[in-house]
C-alpha cells in the first residue's frame, strides 16, 4: 500500500498543471476573501440597528433594554411578586420590509390589550447595575413560553408554566429563582452566581419587536413593528432592599425619544410598561466572520477539476492499464488515489482557508459577530475537511463517469447549485433547509458561526446563515454522499474493463 | 463555410453524448421547475413573489449540462486528436470556431426551447393550486402576457448565450473538465458572492457585471424598474462575456498550435 501510496502521490506532483490548479485554488481563495472583506459594510444594520451592541459578561453581543422599577439592594435580600397579567400592545406603523423585499401587507392596527410576544417578559430581576450588559439574574412570566429563570443572557432554564407567584432570593454570592402558582408552595428553578456588594433588585417588563421573517425569491423580508408590553405586578414585596422604588427606561435609545413606557403604582403592586429584550443578540442579519470564507465554493471547483482529472486522465492517457497492472486490485488504487487526493487537498485547503480568513479580518469593513476562537479553527479545519472530502468525490465520481466533463459538472452541481438555491434566498425557508439536510451542500454547514439560542425569537433560516444540521452533521451527509460514491466506483472499477 | 457547418454537424449528430445531454438539459430544467414551483405558495393578497421567475428556476441547473455540451464539442476533439484532422479539412480556423458555434447554438435551442417551455407549462399548471390565484393578483402564466414571454423568451436566449460563452472559453482552455469548471465557476460564483458581499453599491455593481446575475435579471417581471440592470441590458451584458469569450478561444486557435 505505502508504494502504491507513493506511486499516486508522484503521479500527482508531477503534473505541473495539477500543482498549479492547488495554488489556483489558494489565491482563488483569498481573492474572494478580499472581494468578501471589502464590500462588507456595516451601513444598512442589523434588525435591531444602529451602533455596536452591548457586550454581556462573556463577551456576547446582547440587547439590554428593558423597563427597570428598582430599589438598591446592597446585600442578601428576598424579593416576591405575582403577575397578574401580562399584554401586548403593536404600535403603528409596522416597520415596512427590509432590502427590496415585497411591500408588507397591511397589518390591522391593533389598539389596546393584545396577546403578549411570545418572548415578551415580566417579573423579577437582580442586575449588577443599569448600565446595558451588565450581570444579572431574572426570574419571569413570558408571553408563551412559560416561567422562565434567566441570567446573564445566554442562560436560559425552563420553570412550571402555569405559575404567577415569582420570587428571587440572594444569598451572598448567589441569586435562587422560585415560583409558585398559589404563592404558598414554592418550586425552585435554578441558581445563578451574582457577584457580592450593591445590586439594583426589582420588578422589570421587556418585549422584542413582532416580527415575521421569510425568505422569497432574491430576498428576504421581514414583516412586523415595535410592541409595547404591559405587565400588572401585584402582592410585592421587598426585603433587604434600601431606599423608593425608582423607574427606569435601561438602555434606552435617546434619539428614539419614545417616553411611552414606565411604570405606575397601584395598590401592593405597580403595572409597568415596557419595550426591548433582555438576551443574546440574534446576528442573522449583520455581517459574520465565515463570509470571510466564502472562496472555498471557487476552492472547491479548481479541486473538483483536479479530483475528476486525477482519474479520468490515466483513461485518457491509457495510463490506467499500465497503473492495473502493476496493482491488479482496482480497489485499492481507488482507494490510494482517495487518500492522496483527500491529504493533498486538505493541506492546500487548511493554508488557503487560515489565510483567506486573517486577510478577509484585515481588510473586512464592520464587525462581524464575534466568534469564540475555538470555532475559528473549527470553520478553518471544517473548511479544509469539506474540500479534501469534495476532492475525493470528485475521484469517486470520476471513476463513476469516466468522462471528465461530465464528473466535473456532477460535482459541482450537487456541492454549489444547492448552496444558490438555498442561501441566496431562491427557495422560501423549508424547502431550503430540506435542500440543506439532503445535499452534498449541507457540509457548509461547517461554516455557520452566529448560534441560535432558543431564547430568542428570529429568523433561523439559510438565507441568514443558519443551517439546518449541526457543524459536523452537515459534514456528515457530505461524507455519507462520498462513501456512497466510493463504494459505486470500486464496484463498477472492478467490473468494468479499463 | 458550408462545408464547415455540415462538417461540424455531422460530428455532433453521429455521437450519442449530445443527444443525451440535450435530453437530460431540457428535463432537468423543467424538473428543477416543477420543484421549485411545488415548494414555493402564495400564502396572501400581493405575496409579492415574481410568478414566472420562480417557474423558470431551473434554468440555474439547465445551464450547466448546456455548459457541457458546449465545452464538449471543443474538448472532445483535443482529447481524441480529431482538431487536428479537423483543422486539416478546414484550414481557417476562425470557420471552425464559426461553424460550432453555430451548431452548438442549435443543439442548445433543441434543448432551451422545449426545457423552457416545459418548465413554464410546469408554472402554469401548478401554481394556481399554489395559491397564485386570481384572488391573490396573479393570472395564469401566459406567453401573450409581454413580460412573462419577455422571460420565457430571454431563458432560451439566455442558455443559447451561456452555451456559447462556454464554447468560447473551451477553445481557450482546450480542455473539457477543466473548462466545465472554468465556466461553472464563471457563472455559479457570482451569485454567492453577491449574497455575502453587503455593501449595496458593491452587489449592485457586482449584480450587474457579472454573466449569470446580470443575464438572470431578463426573468424578472416585476418591479423591473428597481433591478441593478434591465432585462434586456442584462441579458446583453452576458451577450458581451460570450462575445468576448469567443474572441479570446478565437485568437488562441488561431495563433496557437493544435
Amino acid at each position: 500500500m505505502k508504494g502504491l501510496l507513493r506511486a499516486e502521490f508522484t503521479k500527482f506532483r508531477s503534473v505541473r498543471g495539477w500543482v498549479v490548479g492547488c495554488g489556483v485554488a489558494v489565491v482563488l481563495m483569498l481573492f474572494f476573501a478580499v472581494l468578501a472583506g471589502a464590500g462588507t459594510s456595516d451601513r444598512g444594520g442589523g434588525p435591531r440597528g444602529g451602533g455596536a451592541p452591548p457586550k454581556g459578561p462573556d463577551g456576547t453581543p446582547v440587547v439590554d433594554g428593558f423597563t427597570f422599577v428598582r430599589q438598591p439592594l446592597p446585600a442578601d435580600g428576598t424579593l416576591t411578586v405575582r403577575v397578574a397579567d401580562l399584554t401586548g400592545t403593536d404600535l403603528p406603523p409596522p416597520r415596512p420590509g427590509d432590502d427590496g423585499a415585497p411591500p408588507a401587507p397591511a397589518e390591522p392596527e391593533r389598539p389596546g390589550p393584545a396577546e403578549a410576544e411570545p418572548w415578551a417578559k415580566a417579573g423579577l430581576i437582580v442586575k449588577a447595575g443599569t448600565t446595558p450588559g451588565s450581570p444579572y439574574a431574572a426570574v419571569m412570566v413570558t408571553g408563551d413560553h412559560g416561567v422562565r429563570m434567566q441570567h446573564d443572557f445566554v442562560h436560559d432554564l425552563a420553570g412550571p408554566a402555569d405559575a404567577r407567584w415569582l420570587r428571587l432570593e440572594r444569598k451572598g454570592g448567589t441569586v435562587i429563582g422560585y415560583a409558585s402558582a398559589d404563592g404558598a408552595a414554592w418550586t425552585r428553578i435554578g441558581t445563578a452566581a451574582l457577584a457580592t456588594g450593591e445590586v439594583e433588585a426589582g420588578l422589570f417588563v421587556a418585549t422584542p419587536p413582532h416580527e415575521e421573517y421569510d425568505q422569497f425569491l432574491g430576498g428576504t423580508s421581514s414583516i412586523g413593528g415595535k410592541v409595547i408590553a404591559t405587565g400588572t405586578f401585584e402582592h410585592l414585596t421587598a426585603t433587604g432592599t434600601t431606599g423608593d422604588w425608582e423607574t427606569e427606561i435601561v438602555g434606552a435609545d435617546p434619539s428614539a425619544g419614545r417616553p411611552d413606557v414606565g411604570a405606575t403604582r397601584t395598590g401592593d403592586g405597580f403595572t409597568v410598561t415596557g419595550t426591548g429584550d433582555i438576551a443574546p443578540a440574534g446576528g442573522g442579519a449583520g455581517p459574520k466572520l465565515e463570509q470571510t470564507l466564502v472562496g472555498g465554493f471557487a476552492a472547491l471547483t479548481v479541486l473538483a477539476v483536479l479530483g475528476v482529472l486525477f482519474v479520468t486522465t490515466e483513461y485518457r492517457r491509457g495510463l490506467v492499464r499500465t497503473t492495473f497492472t502493476a496493482t491488479p486490485g482496482r480497489a485499492r488504487v481507488l482507494a490510494a488515489k482517495a487518500v492522496v487526493i483527500g491529504a493533498v487537498t486538505f493541506g492546500v485547503g487548511l493554508v488557503a482557508s487560515a489565510a483567506a480568513l486573517l486577510i478577509g479580518e484585515a481588510v473586512r469593513g464592520g464587525d462581524p459577530y464575534p466568534v469564540a476562537v475555538s470555532t475559528q479553527v473549527r470553520i478553518v479545519v471544517g473548511t479544509a475537511a469539506l474540500l479534501a472530502v469534495a476532492a475525493v468525490f470528485a475521484v469517486a465520481i470520476g471513476t463513476i463517469l469516466r468522462r471528465g466533463a461530465g464528473a466535473v459538472a456532477a460535482v459541482v452541481l450537487l456541492t454549489t447549485l444547492p448552496y444558490i438555491l438555498s442561501v441566496a434566498a431562491v427557495l422560501p425557508a423549508v424547502p431550503a433547509q430540506w435542500v440543506l439536510r439532503l445535499t452534498p451542500a449541507a457540509a457548509f454547514a461547517v461554516q455557520q458561526t452566529v448560534p441560535e439560542w432558543p431564547q430568542v425569537h428570529q429568523a433561523y433560516t439559510p438565507a441568514f446563515g443558519f443551517f439546518p444540521l449541526p457543524p459536523w452533521g452537515g459534514f456528515a451527509v457530505l461524507c455519507a454522499w462520498t462513501a456512497a460514491a466510493l463504494a459505486i466506483a470500486a464496484v463498477l472499477l472492478r467490473r468494468r474493463d479499463a | 463555410m458550408g462545408t464547415a457547418l455540415h462538417a461540424e454537424w455531422t460530428k455532433l449528430r453521429t455521437v450519442a453524448g449530445p443527444y443525451w445531454l440535450v435530453a437530460t438539459a431540457a428535463v432537468l430544467t423543467a424538473g428543477l421547475s416543477a420543484a421549485t414551483v411545488a415548494a414555493v405558495t402564495c400564502a396572501d393578497t400581493g405575496c409579492g413573489l415574481d410568478a414566472p421567475r420562480i417557474a423558470l428556476t431551473g434554468v440555474q441547473i439547465g445551464q450547466a449540462v448546456v455548459a457541457v455540451l458546449a465545452v464538449m464539442v471543443v474538448g472532445d476533439e483535443y482529447r481524441t486528436g480529431m482538431i487536428r484532422t479537423t483543422l486539416a479539412a478546414v484550414p481557417s480556423r476562425v470557420a471552425v470556431l464559426a461553424a460550432k458555434g453555430v451548431v452548438v447554438a442549435g443543439a442548445t435551442l433543441a434543448a432551451a426551447v422545449p426545457g423552457v417551455l416545459g418548465a413554464w407549462l410546469a408554472g402554469r399548471l401548478i401554481m394556481p393550486g399554489q395559491g397564485f390565484t386570481a384572488a391573490h393578483g396573479y393570472a395564469p402564466l401566459s406567453l401573450t402576457d409581454g413580460p412573462t414571454l419577455r422571460a420565457v423568451a430571454g431563458s432560451v436566449l439566455y442558455l443559447t448565450l451561456v452555451a456559447l460563452l462556454s464554447l468560447g472559453l473551451a477553445a481557450a482552455v482546450r480542455d473539457a473538465p477543466t473548462g466545465v469548471g472554468v465556466v461553472l465557476g464563471v457563472l455559479y460564483l457570482a451569485p454567492i458572492l453577491a449574497a455575502v458581499v453587503s455593501d449595496p453599491d458593491w452587489e449592485r455593481r457586482l449584480r450587474q457585471i457579472t454573466p449569470s446575475t446580470a443575464g438572470l435579471s431578463v426573468q424578472h417581471t416585476l418591479d423591473v424598474a428597481s433591478l441593478p440592470i434591465g432585462p434586456w441590458p442584462g441579458l446583453g451584458v452576458l451577450a458581451l462575456w460570450a462575445a468576448g469569450a469567443l474572441l479570446l478561444g478565437g485568437l488562441l486557435l488561431r495563433f496557437r498550435d493544435a
